[in-house]
């Protein structure tokens, strides 16, 4: 840390290995042609009928001579000029025929590392690489890996993110996991029965395209309503299923493993210290069996499920391995804002809550299906008060705390003196909170 | 105050050390009511006139409600100008904004990513320069708005060397 500079440019004598993808990779764009016809034969039905009807099997065959050898050198192109090496601080991934993209990523900035295998891929036996950075996009991604390669690879990127010395980065291999939390299917079939939304979009799916029927007697605006209806129905229950069957938690020095699907397998590592937020949700139907939801923030990360569902004890001791020293606090802990909050948001105003203790500022909202989010000390951006004029009427204001993965908890209607203490005591807090905050490079001496 | 001693770790910071809080210069002011002036001003001017010709001289009286608008949005910029603050502190920048909507901001210097001092055509004209201040999250909506270019510019050195000072990962 002496001198970054100097000793970069020491390691940057080394010759950098670049290495390509797997063979697979220029089929996984085979079938874009095929779904850009279907894309138009669906636009417009009556043409393709008319085109295909001209179309002789002389010229069928042309096009598919000239069509298929040109798909094939471009995504054989495309997958020649793609290069990815690792360097001891950095991933580097050269892209692109005509616009030339080199992306170099700091390994100390990694969010997360997902392996994900997408039904077919898993067929194949290849597997994609995603990394989470602050700020870029979902380009930075290695697909398709050999499976084994991808597991090696994403070893030794969290070895040398975690600060293991270059030399036996690649040495270190897997690093053993603990399993926290395995979620049986038959918990999570019931907790998607006992979810709201499956039911709403269900029902919306049966009850509004008759309705449209007796109201319009056309089949093209009942099936353009009926089918995305029946898909969000189908995604939120049996979609959610699939996708978080299966679910494992697992603890390992890399940091927190999380792995799921049915079809589509992924594997997600947090490294320690990058979780941002972590929210307790707990729907209305649920609450009878004592189950709670718990989603996490980290920044750059598309992914916000840690456990789809877990009784309270077992979430709790979760997440008490995920912001190590963090104990969740009870209900009873929680302060409701006062009375005349009631004047702003009538009845709901029951469903706030606060408390601060001395790692974690933690704010629950909803009265129905409560949402209680926990924010470590250390991850504050920044504080703000807002007051608008009715709450400055009944002398009540709104904190809100702003963290690193573009999300904001926010402490609403407390009372104006509380609020304005708050906000300074969280400046406060914050700051010192993190002094002992790790290092980004976690296992560096 | 202005080295960062830590003589106020062990409180909570508030009420012993109360911060000192600096209001914006008046050339704000100056620009924006110069330019609420211009534009409604031009428009009761045409509104008038058009209504003259096309509908009488009586009618041209409604070219009076912009100017009425005119002098409300006067006193509004005004209270408004009045309301805006900052404060720098040991460790965390202060800002203070809005009558109706009141907001208060406080960002500390560790967190800050990046600092940017902007002045568009118009404010560059009145001598004026905004700090911007950027955190990893993009809800932190710090911007001191109206200030003096050399002020701007200080601001905006303190701040990045305390960043570097008070650094740390997300």
């Amino acid at each position: 840390m002496t001198a970054p500079g100097v000793d970069d440019a020491v390691r940057e004598k080394k010759p950098v290995t670049e290495r390509r993808l797997h063979p697979v990779t220029p089929l996984r764009r085979a079938w874009a042609p095929v779904a850009v016809l279907i894309g138009w034969a669906v636009h417009d039905p009556d043409q393709a009928q008319r085109q295909l009807m001209r179309l002789t099997t002389t010229t069928l065959l042309i096009a598919l001579a000239v069509l298929v050898p040109a798909a094939a050198l471009y995504g054989f192109l495309t997958w020649w000029f793609t290069h990815f090496a690792v360097t001891d601080a950095e991933l580097r991934i050269r892209t692109g025929l005509l616009f030339r993209r080199t992306a170099h990523i700091r390994l100390e900035r990694i969010q997360a590392v997902d392996v994900t295998q997408p039904l077919l891929a898993r067929v194949a036996g290849v597997a994609k690489l995603k990394l989470d950075v602050i700020g870029t996009d979902k380009k930075d991604e290695l697909a398709f890996l050999g499976e084994r390669e991808a597991r090696e690879l994403r070893a030794e990127l969290l070895a040398r993110a975690a600060g293991f010395a270059p030399e036996t980065a690649h040495e270190v291999g897997e690093a053993p996991v603990r399993e926290l939390l395995r979620t049986p299917p038959l918990d999570l079939a019931i907790s998607v029965v006992l979810t709201g939304a499956t039911w709403g979009s269900l029902a919306a799916a049966l009850v509004v395209p008759p309705l449209l029927w007796l109201a319009t007697h056309s089949v093209w605006t009942v099936l353009a309503t009926g089918v995305p209806l029946l898909g969000a129905a189908g995604a939120s229950s049996v979609g959610r299923f699939v996708g978080e069957y299966d679910w494992k938690v697992g603890e390992s020095p890399d940091g927190l493993r999380i792995d799921h699907g049915l079809l589509d397998r992924t594997h997600e590592t947090v490294p320690p210290g990058r979780v941002q937020t972590v929210r307790i949700v707990e729907p209305l139907l649920w609450r009878r069996r004592g189950w709670v939801r718990v989603e996490l923030d980290v920044a750059g990360s598309s992914n916000s499920v840690l456990v789809p569902v877990a009784p309270r004890a077992v979430a709790e001791a979760v997440i008490a391995r995920v912001l190590p020293g963090v104990t969740v606090p009870p209900a009873a802990a929680l302060s409701r804002p006062p009375r005349r909050a009631g004047r702003c948001v009538p009845v709901w105003w029951r469903g706030y809550g606060l408390t601060v203790t001395d790692t974690v500022f933690a704010a629950r909202h909803g009265l129905l299906r409560r949402s209680l989010a926990l924010v470590p000390h250390a991850k504050v951006q920044s504080v703000r008060l807002a007051q608008g004029p009715w709450e400055r009427l009944w002398r009540v204001a709104d904190v809100h705390v702003d963290t690193g993965a573009n999300k904001t908890v926010t402490a609403r209607l407390r009372g104006a003196q509380e609020a304005a203490e708050l906000l300074r005591g969280q400046a406060e807090r914050s700051r010192t909170g993190r002094r002992d905050a790790r290092p980004d490079r976690w296992m560096a001496p | 105050m202005e080295t960062g001693s830590p003589q106020n770790t062990g409180t909570t910071g508030d009420g012993s050390a109360e911060p000192v809080w600096i209001g914006l210069p008046s050339g704000l002011l100056r620009m924006r009511r110069l330019l609420l002036v211009v534009w409604l001003g031009l428009l009761a001017l045409g509104l008038g006139l058009l209504l003259w010709l096309l509908a009488g001289p009586v009618w041209a009286a409604f070219a009076l409600l912009p100017l009425a608008l005119a002098a409300w949005g006067w006193v509004l910029l005004g209270r408004n100008w009045r309301s805006w603050r900052y404060a720098e502190r040991a460790d965390d920048l202060l800002i203070s904004r809005g009558v109706l909507w009141r907001e208060e901001t406080v960002v500390p210097y560790g967190r800050m990513q990046l600092v940017e001092v902007t002045s568009g055509p118009v404010e560059r004209h009145f001598g004026l320069a905004s700090v911007q201040l950027h955190t990893a999250a993009a809800a932190t909506d710090a911007t001191i708005p109206g200030l003096d270019p050399a002020e701007a510019e200080r601001l905006r050195d303190r701040l990045t060397e305390l960043g570097e000072a008070r650094s740390a990962g997300l």
